[in-house]
């Protein structure tokens, strides 16, 4: 690889870095004015792209390109306006992550929704109209159209700058960043300027999408692809930088474009294929910054942000009386395999459901009392089950050795990316958690001689007397129950007052000689040994584990049980994982739309139960006493 | 004999001299005020001694140890309690659980898993609570206490661990004028019974001359003047920077 | 007091979730007129700015600015009807300059029934109002003392042309100096035409500035007169300020 055509693949990094750039801004707007963490930006980015299409080849020539690049971004910015006054505006108020929830379900919707509009095929668009040439650099021909993009990057970010620092409406969105009940008591309509940011960041990213139109074809994956790789880019850059989300998508998009330059090279023996290595690299870059520079290469501390959520009720023990509902379901969940008798499917539906209680129960863990919001319990889940299956594969272990050893795996995964999870809090450390996850993911999937890449590993089942759904249904009881008692005993120890004392004031915390990021480490190892149980249930209740399942949609399915549950309470995390799984089968089984349903149904709950299910329940009953 | 001294101590912030050679002593069982303008150095000054930022230069001597640069926990450790100026609980908790949660770390019991933390120590957090007069909402949830109330649960964490120093930043903010003279009186109280020293930073002109054994006064991170009530009340240069001609605090004989 | 007031309060009560912070509680605040409302911490002063401010969930009652219904108003919509509001924890946006800060309260300039005062606040006439910020323009609301930030802050207000301004505890944690000039502006906005109304615990401060006080305890008002009177009343002193 020569020198010359590393440059040229520099370039094309360039090209790229505009349109992540552009997404990543308004990723950033919008959460530094809302404090809404928008994952169904992406999604915005793929309308903007869709649309861009229709434009160019319904209308063609060079009004539907040009004129449709324009069209797309103001309708997706319209669409984003729209989102922001149905839905939105209801939930400012909601804690943060439910928020998110709210947005996650967006994501759903509107993927079905371009599923519905234009089909499941990858659509490539036209070539611009006027640059539809090469110019000569390097000896190669680059796409005049790729020069374009890359001049794109820096005007827009000049463009911005100039807004925000220059304008009355940039001056009032760096005040509603960090105080926006007072820009309201100082005369400033909130709910216009919500709309407006909403609506500015839906159309950069609309914008960006739309220009990648002659460049990469449409499809419906790119919604998570591009959230993903958003996210990154604005925490590296740091959040709410816009210069920095311009310096950090050209280091994202260059870092990218080199792995796969370079391709695969030979280290003595060793054949590295680099052109795999993307998401890693990206990823890696991520972790480091963190590190190093917990808030992303421009961006500055973050002041207190004023919290609207209300602080949680001391927790007191078990009454009675749930001590005594408690017995009841445990009674009727023994029970289940007579009820079943005939239909055997129950009782997988019934492990499953026992699987995500034991998963959601150790994400709430360190999510609630913990103050710590993984984005990538994924991890755990994924090296419990692979740690089971490979011991299984090479050592051939017995499976309720496999068993013993996937939460150990995970534990040491725990222990590791703990150490440095800690060290940040908020969006920062949710984002640190999902580089983690996804660089798990990266190491199953492209590891083939061990893990088997894509295939995965089959053939895990398990033995005797295992081996009938009853009796597997039987122990994943047993581990549920086990798991679910232990952690909460641990909540009422002294480890747990003093994690929760680490998440209510960490200042206070510290002048009582607490140390409250070894608190927290050793609160999220624990989480992991236990998410790991459930991953190594899940491969021998599968007979097989595969990257998929061990994917960014896993850990987001975590957050979605422990939210719908109710955070703020300790039975939460068991309604909302029985819940969601049951949600998940019914619709999945029977509806062709079934993400746009879920997505739907998730947003219901969210706007008629924004604590939670069992949160709701819980304030209507305490309405209903004080009455 | 001097509990906590300080011996030049420097910190800058980008270039601005926030404390600028400060050296004072603090003798055991001394109530010793510092005041002085906003800006002056005293929360920067308060936060070194406390850990919670490294200075740039100086001794912070805490008996015969030099405790620059250990993170609060440590400092904690070695005998110094700390109320803060936004009183700092856990709003989670109920107040007793506040009180027991100090002194589960002072028994380095933190790690302990299974056991209940709830009944851990109960008896002695009640009678840490009986002091401050909180013990009758000892299982009432912290956040549901009126702020006056918040400052006394608080003192009552930071006296858990048998304090030798109580850093104290300003400890009646936010309080009205009667409620601000019953909580220092009650510190007094307790701290005189127990040989505390206490180093506490105030705007509440009546309290600091009422209480204060000895004051000390920062402006623009220097020491301007360091004596009893009366030599700092007539010191023309704290009149200057601090004071102002007195009459927004100073009341006219006959309300009082 | 005499014509129609520019602020009148009737029944108003107010909750925090189930908690039921005010009763009841009816004053007025006439033209160019100082009124303080005294009282303990947790009283409920703060919570019956934020109420007539509109930032409060759940209140009833009625609250009527310049002879207007204000009950049902957002808070944008009666900042703009000229009702200025200092929050008692100041609230800079510290990111932004003393200018920039200056610029998030301008508000489009409205006249003063019935006095001389048509003038719009500008950053000129604030920075001779308070010369410490005129020195500063540039500066970061970050790397300003506290002192500084109380200046900003009620500059920041002023901003927007109010005709009544709710100034909370602007007494509170700041050194005597800077309360001694926040005395005097109050008295120099008092003599320009503006309406204040004050919470206040410090009495000396009160004593300085205000005509009239309300006495607030538990969420009611327990006792109403002149400051005159307030000032001779050392049993209504005791009873509610403690002092």
């Amino acid at each position: 690889m020569t020198i010359d055509a590393l440059l040229f693949q520099a370039l094309n990094g360039l090209a790229a870095a505009s349109g992540l750039f552009f997404v990543a801004a308004g990723l950033s707007l919008i959460f530094g004015v809302t404090r809404i963490i928008n994952i169904a930006h992406g999604s915005l980015y793929m309308l903007g792209i869709y649309l861009a299409y229709t434009f160019a080849t319904r209308v063609g020539g060079v009004l539907g390109f040009w004129g449709g690049i324009v069209a797309a971004a103001l309708i997706v910015a319209a669409i984003g306006a729209l989102i922001e006054i149905l839905l939105l505006r209801r939930i400012y108020r909601a804690p943060e992550l439910f928020q998110l929830l709210a947005t996650f379900a967006l994501l759903l919707v509107i993927n079905d929704a371009a599923l519905w509009i234009w089909g499941p095929e990858d659509l490539l668009g036209p070539r611009a109209p006027g640059l539809r040439g090469a110019v000569e650099i390097l000896g190669r021909r680059f796409p005049s159209y790729d020069l374009f993009l890359i001049a794109m990057g820096p005007i827009v970010l000049i463009a911005l700058q100039l807004v925000l620092t220059r304008t009355r409406f940039g001056r009032l969105v760096r005040a509603a960043t960090q105080d926006r009940e007072m820009v309201g008591a100082l005369g400033v309509n909130q709910a216009v300027l919500f709309t407006s940011v909403f609506a500015v960041g839906a159309f950069l990213a609309g914008l960006g999408g739309a220009m990648q139109v002659a460049r990469e074809p449409a499809n419906l994956l790119m919604d998570l692809t591009v959230i993903s790789d958003a996210f990154v880019v604005v925490v590296v850059g740091g959040m709410g930088s816009i210069p920095g989300a311009y310096l950090a998508a050209i280091i994202i998009a260059e870092i990218k474009a080199l792995c796969i330059g370079i391709g695969v090279v030979e280290f003595g023996g060793f054949r590295v294929n680099f052109s795999k290595l993307t998401l890693v690299a990206e990823f890696i870059v991520m972790a480091v910054v963190l590190i190093v520079r917990p808030h992303g290469l421009l961006g500055r501390a973050q002041g207190a942000i004023r919290s609207v959520a209300e602080p949680e009720e001391p927790i007191r023990p078990a009454t009675a009386a749930l001590k005594f509902l408690g017995l009841v379901v445990l009674g009727l969940l023994i029970c289940l395999p007579l009820f079943a008798k005939t239909s055997p499917y129950t009782l997988v539906l019934g492990t499953d459901i026992l699987i995500a209680i034991i998963f959601a129960t150790s994400l709430h863990f360190i999510m609630g009392p913990g103050g710590m919001h993984s984005f990538g319990h994924a991890a755990y889940f994924g090296l419990g089950a692979y740690g089971a299956a490979l011991i299984v594969k090479f050592l051939a272990a017995p499976m309720l050795g496999a068993i013993a050893f996937a939460p150990l795996l995970a534990l040491a995964g725990a222990l590791l990316f703990g150490w440095f999870a800690v060290r940040l809090s908020g969006v920062y450390l949710a984002m640190l958690t999902l580089a983690f996850a996804q660089i798990v993911w990266s190491i199953v999937y492209q590891w083939e001689d061990v893990t088997g890449g894509s295939n995965g590993v089959v053939g895990i089942w398990p033995a005797a007397p295992f081996n009938t759904a009853t009796n597997y249904y039987l122990l994943a009881l047993a581990f549920a129950v086990l798991s679910v008692l232990l952690l909460r005993r641990m909540l009422f120890s002294p480890f747990g007052y003093a994690m929760r004392a680490g998440r209510d004031s960490p200042l206070r915390a510290e002048a009582i000689g607490i140390d409250v990021k070894r608190v927290h480490w050793v609160g999220f190892a624990v989480a992991g040994c236990i998410c790991g149980l459930a991953g190594g249930l899940f491969a021998f209740a599968k007979g097989s584990i595969s990257p998929e399942t061990i994917a960014v949609g896993r850990s987001i399915d975590g957050l979605v049980m422990v939210l719908l549950g109710g955070i703020q309470t300790l039975t939460g995390p068991i309604v909302g994982a029985a819940t969601f799984v049951m949600l998940q089968d019914t619709i999945m089984r029977q509806v062709e739309y079934w993400r746009a349903l879920l997505g739907a149904t998730i947003l219901l709950l969210v706007l008629v139960f924004p604590a939670g299910i069992v949160g709701g329940i819980m304030a209507r009953y305490a309405a209903w006493k004080s009455r | 004999m001097s509990v906590l001294s300080i011996r030049n101590l420097r910190k800058s912030f980008g270039g601005v001299h926030a404390v600028d050679g400060v050296s004072f002593d603090v003798d055991k069982g001394e109530f010793l005020a510092l005041i002085g303008p906003n800006g002056a150095g005293k929360s920067t000054c308060f936060n070194m001694i406390n850990g919670q930022i490294m200075p740039d230069s100086g001794d912070i001597l805490l008996g015969e140890r030099r405790i620059n640069g250990l993170p609060p926990r440590k400092v904690w450790r070695q005998g110094v309690g700390r109320t803060f100026q936004i009183a700092a609980t856990f709003a989670s908790m109920t107040v007793a659980e506040n009180v027991q949660m100090a002194l589960i770390s002072h028994a380095d019991e933190l790690f302990s898993m299974f056991s209940v933390a709830a009944r851990r120590h109960r008896e002695r957090a009640i009678a840490l609570l009986e002091q401050v007069g909180m013990a009758a909402a000892a299982d009432r949830a912290c956040r549901e206490l009126a702020y006056g109330d918040v400052k006394r649960v608080e003192l009552a964490v930071a006296l858990a661990n048998e304090p030798r120093l109580l850093l104290m930043d300003e400890p009646t903010a936010g309080m009205a004028p009667k409620e601000r003279n019953e909580l220092i009186a009650l510190v007094k109280s307790l701290v005189v019974e127990r040989g505390i020293s206490v180093l506490f930073t105030e705007h509440s002109m009546d309290v600091v001359f009422a209480f204060a054994d000895r004051i000390i006064v920062l402006a623009r991170g220097r020491l301007i003047a360091d004596g009893d009530a009366r030599a700092i009340r007539e010191n023309p240069k704290v009149q200057e920077v601090y004071f102002g001609t007195g009459k927004t605090f100073e009341r006219a004989k006959e309300g009082a | 007091m005499t014509g129609e007031p520019v602020l009148a309060v009737r029944d108003l009560s107010a909750w925090y979730g189930a908690a039921r912070i005010l009763y009841d509680l009816a004053f007025e605040v006439g033209r160019g007129e100082v009124v303080a409302l005294m009282g303990r911490n947790g009283a409920g002063k703060s919570t019956t700015m934020k109420s007539i401010m509109g930032m409060i969930a759940k209140k009833s009652g009625q609250v009527t600015f310049r002879g207007r219904d204000i009950t049902s108003l957002k808070t944008f919509e009666i900042a703009r009807l000229g009702m200025g509001f200092v929050p008692e924890d100041r609230r800079i946006f510290s990111d932004l300059t003393v200018l920039e800060n200056l610029d998030v309260g301008r508000q489009p300039p409205r006249m003063i029934e019935g006095t001389a005062q048509t003038e719009a606040w500008t950053p000129e006439r604030l920075f001779a109002l308070f010369p410490n910020l005129g020195q500063m323009p540039d500066r970061l609301g970050n790397h300003m003392s506290g002192g500084e930030q109380q200046m900003l802050t009620v500059a920041r207000t002023l901003m927007g042309n109010p005709l009544l301004v709710l100034l909370d505890e602007p007494s509170e944690g700041v050194a005597p100096v800077i309360v001694e000039q926040m005395a005097h502006t109050i008295v120099e906005l008092k003599k320009q035409g503006l309406s204040i109304l004050l919470s206040e615990q410090n009495i000396n401060f009160a004593e300085l500035v205000s005509d009239r006080v309300y006495v607030l305890e538990k969420g009611q008002i327990h006792w109403q007169g002149s400051m005159a009177e307030l000032s001779g009343n050392i049993d209504v002193q005791r009873s509610f300020l403690t002092v």
